[in-house]
């Protein structure tokens, strides 16, 4: 299973490797088509969230962990793509055009703001993306005919297929659009991923100076990762404004841009598993914690509910524990968890440990 | 016609003239090596030349064509492919994944295209592998193909980013110290190699190098520079004995 004999070229270009693989991804298929029947309403919705945040996370990996350029302003995008498709539909358009819409402003918003920011990099480009998502919470406010002002926008129902999705009325349907939209998604970054462009976008992160020299127009590539990350997070932005059913420019405040970034942080940079495990543990921490304090109350008396902000300690908390200990993410202990199965009994104990890199001196950049 | 020719470049950083007036022709097919002491401006001129610099004069000429002008990420396309001296490989992919990026002039597909990954992308991702195979087997670095980068020793890092230099199918390639840190017996490995790239590549070959008798081994013509200025040309044995390259490196003696 772990000594994979490959005998083609495509065995390396195939997005499965071998059935196993595949049977895999069929299993967490099969798992999430079934989940309606399974789930109540309630779960059912928090697992629609899962996949909407992980779409959004998504789109922050594709700049932040795949091209390495940090991004503290995603936020503004969700909001440009949720008010755009809101505003659209509210004029009449229907809900397809309009979700293609929503990419579409994200992204070209994205390259226009491209160019000049990401001539800056690390804690500059930080306060410059940061930036971007205040002016963008204050426009939300100022745009009124577009936004809706302080009082914000009513997200109108879905028509599909001759199918009225609403997230509480139907909440198995509206689960299966955010479940398509995020599978589509998945795989155009995996075959960017796999081919020429994604390729180009690693050698952006890794050293501009080689990939310069190698025939990589860096500006351009960081701009197309940069658009494209905007439109995927765009999409979600739209998605999420159906699933909360109303947004205002409280919606897509700063804190979910930096909640956002420690998604895939805390998920593992630089891998498309880590956008959504992250989103796992964002969406679904606050559950636990709720279910964990009931269960305290009711058995031993504790009464946890009395500390608030116990779940942003226990979130920033998770974050200082990976960050020391696991700078891969969830995605790194997943990644340990997997080889220690597959090599079972030989695992060894230094196996991953942290090789050094040698200094480099003299970088250009 | 040369290959390459570089007539009198020059770049000041501030105040300090890095390379002040140099000129020298390469020709198709040959070994060509510049030495001097730290700080000559060895590097300084390869980053001219791969346009990583702006220079302030002069003009770098390649293939009959005036480069002078052009961005960074062009001139790989022409057939100008470098190596650095502190190895600037993508840590955190795979040798393979490297030497693909390698042939990243020579893309054939857009974006869009790739997104939905049309037959036509499927078709050129084999084609690459291909080339990319023939580097591999050229250079023997079949064992460590799926290696990650920042697992592997020293050695072999330097002999990756020579790889991936000569997969985008170069005319003429830069190695910035290709010998520096490598052991007795691998710095013997590299020779071949380059002797290899020479005879049965066709390549040519710009260096810098320090060791000496790698330099002796493989170049047809030495270059010697210091402190920015051209000091002697000819063969390896020639520079050496030269009395103004031994004066730049050793110094000369007190006048009273």
């Amino acid at each position: 299973m772990s000594n994979r004999f490959k005998s083609r070229y495509d065995d390396d270009i195939n997005l499965f490797e071998g059935r196993w693989h595949m049977a895999q991804y069929a299993i967490l298929a099969a798992l999430l088509l079934a989940a309606p029947w399974v789930l109540g309403n309630y779960y059912l919705g928090e697992l629609t969230a899962v996949l909407v945040w992980s779409l959004a996370g998504l789109g922050l990996m594709l700049i932040s962990g795949h091209t390495g350029q940090v991004s503290l302003g995603h936020a503004a995008f969700m909001a440009i793509g949720a008010f755009t498709n809101l505003a659209l539909m509210q004029r009449g358009w229907h809900f397809v055009p309009a979700l293609l819409a929503s990419a579409v402003t994200s992204g070209i918003a994205g390259a226009v703001i491209a160019r000049p920011i990401l001539r800056m990099s690390g804690i500059y480009l930080g306060i410059a993306t940061l930036a971007l998502s205040i002016i963008v919470e204050d426009v939300s406010i100022m745009a009124e005919p577009v936004t809706g002002g302080v009082a914000g926008v009513f997200a109108p129902p879905i028509n599909l297929f001759g199918m009225e999705i609403d997230r509480y009325a139907t909440p198995e349907a509206f689960y299966y659009l955010c479940l398509g939209v995020l599978v589509l998604v998945t795989l155009g970054y995996l075959n960017l991923l796999r081919s020429a462009s994604g390729r180009s976008f690693l050698a952006v992160r890794d050293s501009e100076v080689s990939a310069r020299a190698l025939g990589v127009n860096v500006a351009r590539a960081k701009t197309l990762a940069f658009s494209l990350s905007c439109a995927i997070t765009g999409l979600a932005g739209a998605l999420y404004a159906h699933l909360a059913q109303a947004v205002n420019y409280e919606s897509f405040l700063v804190l979910i841009s930096i909640t956002l970034l420690l998604q895939v942080v805390i998920g593992g940079l630089g891998s498309v598993h880590g956008a959504f495990f992250g989103a796992i543990v964002v969406v679904l921490l606050p559950q636990v914690i709720a279910i964990a304090s009931d269960y305290l109350d009711n058995t031993a008396g504790i009464q946890i509910a009395a500390y608030p902000g116990l779940d942003t300690a226990l979130f920033a908390l998770l974050i200082l524990l990976m960050v020391i200990y696991e700078p891969r993410g969830l995605y790194g202990v997943w990644f340990k968890v997997r080889t220690w199965l597959q090599l079972f009994p030989l695992y060894r104990k230094g196996m991953f440990r942290r090789t050094r890199t040698y200094l480099k001196t003299e970088r250009q950049r | 016609m040369s290959l390459l020719q570089v007539k009198d470049l020059s770049i000041s950083f501030g105040g300090v003239k890095a390379v002040d007036g140099v000129s020298f022709h390469v020709e198709a097919g040959e070994v060509f090596t510049l030495v001097g002491p730290n700080g000559a401006g060895k590097s300084t001129i390869f980053n001219l030349i791969s346009r990583l610099y702006e220079p302030s004069a002069g003009q770098i000429i390649f293939d009959g064509q005036d480069i002078t002008g052009l961005p960074a990420h062009d001139v790989a396309g022409l057939g100008i492919a470098r190596t650095f001296q502190n190895i600037e490989l993508f840590d955190h992919s795979s040798v393979l994944q490297n030497l693909l990026i390698g042939r990243h002039c020579r893309r054939q597909t857009r974006w869009f295209e790739e997104l939905l990954f049309l037959p036509k992308v499927r078709r050129s991702e084999r084609e690459q592998r291909l080339l990319v195979e023939e580097v591999i087997d050229f250079l023997d670095l079949a064992p460590y193909r799926d290696k990650l980068i920042a697992g592997l020793p020293y050695g072999v890092r330097k002999v990756v980013e020579i790889a991936r230099a000569l997969a985008s199918e170069p005319k003429l390639i830069l190695l910035d110290e290709p010998a520096s840190g490598l052991s007795v017996e691998e710095t013997q490995n590299m020779a071949w190699w380059i002797e290899d790239m020479q005879k049965d590549l066709g390549l040519t070959v710009l260096m810098v190098e320090h060791d000496m008798s790698l330099v002796s081994r493989v170049s047809d013509r030495v270059l010697a520079v210091a402190e920015g200025h051209p000091l002697a040309m000819g063969t390896a044995a020639e520079v050496q004995a030269n009395p103004k390259v031994i004066e730049a490196y050793l110094g000369t003696e007190a006048t009273s």
